[in-house]
């Protein structure tokens, strides 16, 4: 049943021989030892697998492969560039925002949906699109700010 | 090697009771020097063996048969990076940061200079877990103490070095210098080439006024790792020829395998079956294989009649409590009762709450010769080691436990089901085994917090004196329960301990869980507070302050109030403001809260949470207050949301859509303030403020609504029934 399925990831193209049913965090975590997209739900209630598809924040445990043909995905991995972090990564550093870190990547990740889509989110904006993603640590409150200071760092363009 | 056996060691782990440490036990070294030698690499090796006799003293009380042998906290590379070795692990808590602070500082060196390796059973000092804010306090005093004689025996080196005598030098940014002249010389260029053993008696560490990096704040120093994705999980662990084990369960705790089918599991390519007593378990490289093999098996279970559910429990509990513990008395309760015009007594019931961290439990195992090695998503790497190589028969020197970062733990991952599961199937396999557990195993297997009863009765006087108090608690457990008000005739009793109930008084397994039998405890001795202030008429943070003599728990709720901007005022109020105050792991904590309340829908919005603490020296400010907001933050969920719902040993909670944790649209304003007290020996940092939730939100919204709430979670439909009784 296995297909070849091509999709750009991370800034290249890859082409694959897989099972189009199968989930797409699996196929980052052990196909392409991509394993900054994390476990934590498997059911799309927790965000920790967030992923950019076509510029949009997806879940990749509830996606399938064939839903990804021809389409491009951006991972946590895929954020830095040139050896430099992201202003997002940069802000979440710099405001803490985060503990034990394994929510973090899905957070990044859907936050950087976020403002691929509106580049200057109010607060409220910020909950809302970031309401789907759980961490049990705590880090909510920084995690905000990170948003917010990268958000003005960038002036409205994602990059 | 059979089922009953690993069910035994499990409930041997279970039964350890972390909540009354008072000492850690200390470092033991399972391998010799050599073999540490040759793990670590050359360089100079500092020793420390004196300093750790009282916590020895501390481990031989728990029966913990402790080593004769060598301690080692740290090792100074030959280019003068200092590497930090600790039993203990990093899950969120920050002491990665903050046990890297006071090693830069004890040794003087640059902290950037500095790198922590935790948790490795090979190379690091043994420990018996990280829990009960123990790091700081227990760890903490020794791993200084190493560093100061390693900083004193580095001067002795460069005086010989140097031929100055050592009175005349001085250390600073990883070198010792003279103090009137221009010679210098490096750590690393003193140690380079040698390895030296060298012994300082009575080296004192510094004071806090010679503090340079500890007490100020830094960033967490794994932060760009995780951000960035490159920081490793259990699960992130991969190896050639690596399989991924998903496991058979049962549909609920007790319920007896009777038949299963394991044919068509067999028949899927690549799939490998395991079947060894109880234990059933699939195996393909990829996990999605696993998954759908497991659905290929058929299986029966004989299931246990239910004794209990999410609504039976306490009466059930009540029922079947021992013979209560006396936590602390005095006076005559009798008298006490005489002596009061206003009585209050009430019953709080707390429900079974789960860990949840965002990693489930996770492990991978891997038999290489007659060696095991297991990377496990755990808080007790030692005891893991231990009980693993029990299971398998084989000497503990023969296992190593490696704790990559744990992706949070709160006290459920001192359960280490997962890691004997790994390293079982490493062994009937052959292969390297991962063992990730599924969100819905992971609340199956949770070792939750138990549900609990408090009861309470107390009396007040016209003037707002407290005259008495009873108080009985059941399966929280006693921390917590101390009184720290002056009452005069008082008892505080405990039934049932804790999690480490008799069989037959919860359907499932019960554990620690941040800040253990405190949570429970401060809910109800703080509303019961509120209530008696309320009888009396006076204001709630100056009753308490009428009440108390303790100056740290005085100290705390001022300081809550000035930054609130407290207002006196009888609650009910309206405003929808609470207080609450209370003590653990040796700090103290206050809280004040404001609600708003929803009438029609009984939602409950925190708006604003102050909370002011003191926990002696506070090593690194920044993580200290972290820790402060997720406690808070964390602290929402058991007293508004979470309750696990179950039929008996059936957990019908198996994800995030039934069982709520705290989100982002909850988010309260957040303060906190830390209490200078740097004279003062370190306390615990990574539970108190979650304490006192519970407490702080009943008393806001009894203040907004004038309608008491007695059972958390303080869920809408509670809220609903509560105001349509007033």
């Amino acid at each position: 049943m296995k297909e070849t399925l091509r999709f750009k990831l991370n800034g290249k193209p890859v082409s694959l021989e897989v099972d189009p049913g199968r989930k797409l965090l699996w196929v980052l975590r052990y196909d392409l030892k991509l394993t900054g997209s994390k476990y934590g739900c498997g059911e799309a209630l927790c965000g920790a697998c967030t992923v950019i598809l076509d510029r949009q924040a997806v879940r990749s445990c509830s996606v399938e492969m064939k839903e990804v043909a021809g389409k491009e995905i951006t991972t946590i991995e895929g954020l830095e560039q040139n050896g430099k972090l992201h202003p997002l990564q940069e802000a979440f550093v710099q405001h803490d925002a985060l503990q034990c870190g394994y929510c973090t990547p899905g957070m990044i990740m859907n936050a950087y949906g976020l403002l691929l889509n509106n580049p200057r989110p109010t607060r409220s904006q910020i909950v809302e699109q970031m309401d789907g993603n759980l961490c049990r640590c705590g880090a909510h409150m920084r995690i905000v700010a990170a948003i917010e200071t990268a958000a003005r760092q960038m002036g409205g363009s994602a990059r | 090697m059979k089922t009953e056996k690993l069910r035994s060691l499990e409930e041997e782990n279970l039964a350890l009771d972390f909540s009354n440490l008072d000492a850690d036990p200390g470092p033991a070294f399972p391998l010799n020097r050599r073999e540490f030698l040759k793990l670590v690499g050359g360089g100079i090796i500092i020793v420390a063996t004196a300093r750790c006799s009282q916590a020895q003293e501390g481990g031989r009380r728990r029966g913990q048969p402790l080593p004769e042998d060598f301690n080692a906290f740290l090792r100074i590379g030959e280019d003068g990076k200092v590497t930090g070795y600790t039993g203990k692990i990093e899950m969120g808590q920050g002491v990665i940061t903050s046990l890297a602070q006071m090693l830069a500082d004890e040794l003087d060196v640059p902290y950037d200079s500095v790198q922590m390796v935790m948790g490795d059973t090979a190379v690091c000092p043994w420990d018996r877990g990280t829990f009960g804010s123990m790091t700081t306090r227990f760890f903490g005093p020794p791993f200084r103490a190493a560093a100061a004689e390693a900083k004193a025996v580095l001067v002795e080196l460069a005086s010989e070095k140097l031929g100055v005598p050592k009175e005349k030098l001085k250390t600073k940014d990883g070198s010792v210098y003279e103090v009137e002249g221009s010679r210098k010389v490096a750590y690393g260029d003193l140690t380079k080439g040698k390895k030296i053993l060298r012994h300082l008696k009575g080296v004192p560490v510094e004071t806090f006024t010679d503090f340079e990096v500890v007490g100020k704040p830094e960033i967490r120093r794994d932060g760009v790792d995780k951000v960035s994705g490159r920081a490793q999980f259990a699960g992130d662990i991969k190896a050639p020829g690596m399989v991924c084990a998903r496991i058979l369960r049962p549909p609920a705790h007790g319920a007896k395998l009777t038949s299963v089918d394991t044919s068509g599991a067999k028949q899927m390519d690549g799939v490998e079956v395991v079947q060894q007593g109880d234990l059933v378990a699939v195996l393909h490289a990829d996990p999605e294989v696993a998954e759908a093999a497991l659905g290929k098996i058929k299986a029966e279970f004989d299931q246990p009649k239910p004794y209990a559910d999410d609504k039976t429990i306490f009466e059930h509990l009540l029922k079947v409590a021992s013979a209560g513990e006396v936590v602390a008395e005095g006076g005559n309760l009798a008298e006490g009762r005489k002596a009061a015009d206003f009585v209050v007594d009430e019953t709080y019931l707390n429900s079974y709450v789960a860990h949840s961290p965002m990693e489930p439990h996770t492990a991978f195992a891997n038999i290489e010769g007659n060696k095991l090695i297991i990377q496990a998503s755990t808080q007790t790497p030692f005891p893991l080691q231990e009980a693993a190589a029990s299971l398998l028969g084989m000497p503990s020197t023969n296992v190593r436990v490696i704790t990559p970062f744990v992706g949070g733990g709160f006290g459920g991952k001192s359960a280490i089901r997962q890691a004997l599961e790994a390293a079982r199937l490493a062994k009937l396999t052959g292969k390297p085994v991962q063992v990730a557990w599924t969100r819905a195993e992971e609340f199956f297997y949770d070792t939750f917090r138990p549900a609990a009863v408090v009861k309470i009765k107390a009396g007040v006087t016209k003037a707002g004196l407290l005259t008495y108090w009873d108080y009985g608690v059941y399966f929280a457990g006693g921390r917590g329960s101390e009184q720290f008000y002056d009452i005069p005739h008082h008892r505080t009793m405990s039934y049932g301990s804790g999690w480490t109930a008799p069989e037959g008084a919860h359907p499932f397994a019960t554990g620690p869980w941040r800040a253990p039998a405190n949570n429970t405890n401060t809910h109800a001795r703080e509303s019961h507070i509120d209530m008696l202030a309320s009888k009396a008429g006076v204001d709630p943070i100056e009753f308490r302050l009428k009440n108390l003599k303790d100056a740290r728990m005085r100290s705390v709720l001022q300081a809550a109030a000035k930054q609130f901007g407290w207002k006196p005022g009888k609650s009910p109020s309206g405003r929808g403001l609470g207080v609450a105050c209370g003590t653990d792991v040796g700090t103290v904590v206050a809280h004040i809260a404001e609600v708003a309340v929803d009438n029609k829908t009984g939602h409950i919005q925190v708006k604003r949470v102050v909370c002011a603490q003191e926990m002696g020296l506070c090593v690194n400010p920044e993580g200290a207050r972290i820790q402060m907001e997720g406690c808070i933050t964390m602290g929402l969920g058991y007293a508004l949301t979470e309750e696990l719902k179950f039929t008996g040993g059936d957990i019908h909670d198996r994800n995030f859509d039934t069982y709520t944790i705290p989100r982002f649209s909850w988010l309260p304003k957040i303060e906190t303030v830390i209490l200078d007290a740097k004279d003062k020996p370190a306390q615990g940092g990574g539970e108190p403020a979650v304490i006192c939730m519970g407490a702080v939100v009943a008393n806001a919204v009894y203040d907004a609504t004038g309608v008491r709430l007695l059972q958390l979670p303080m869920t809408p439909e509670r809220v609903k029934a509560g105001l349509s009784r007033a």
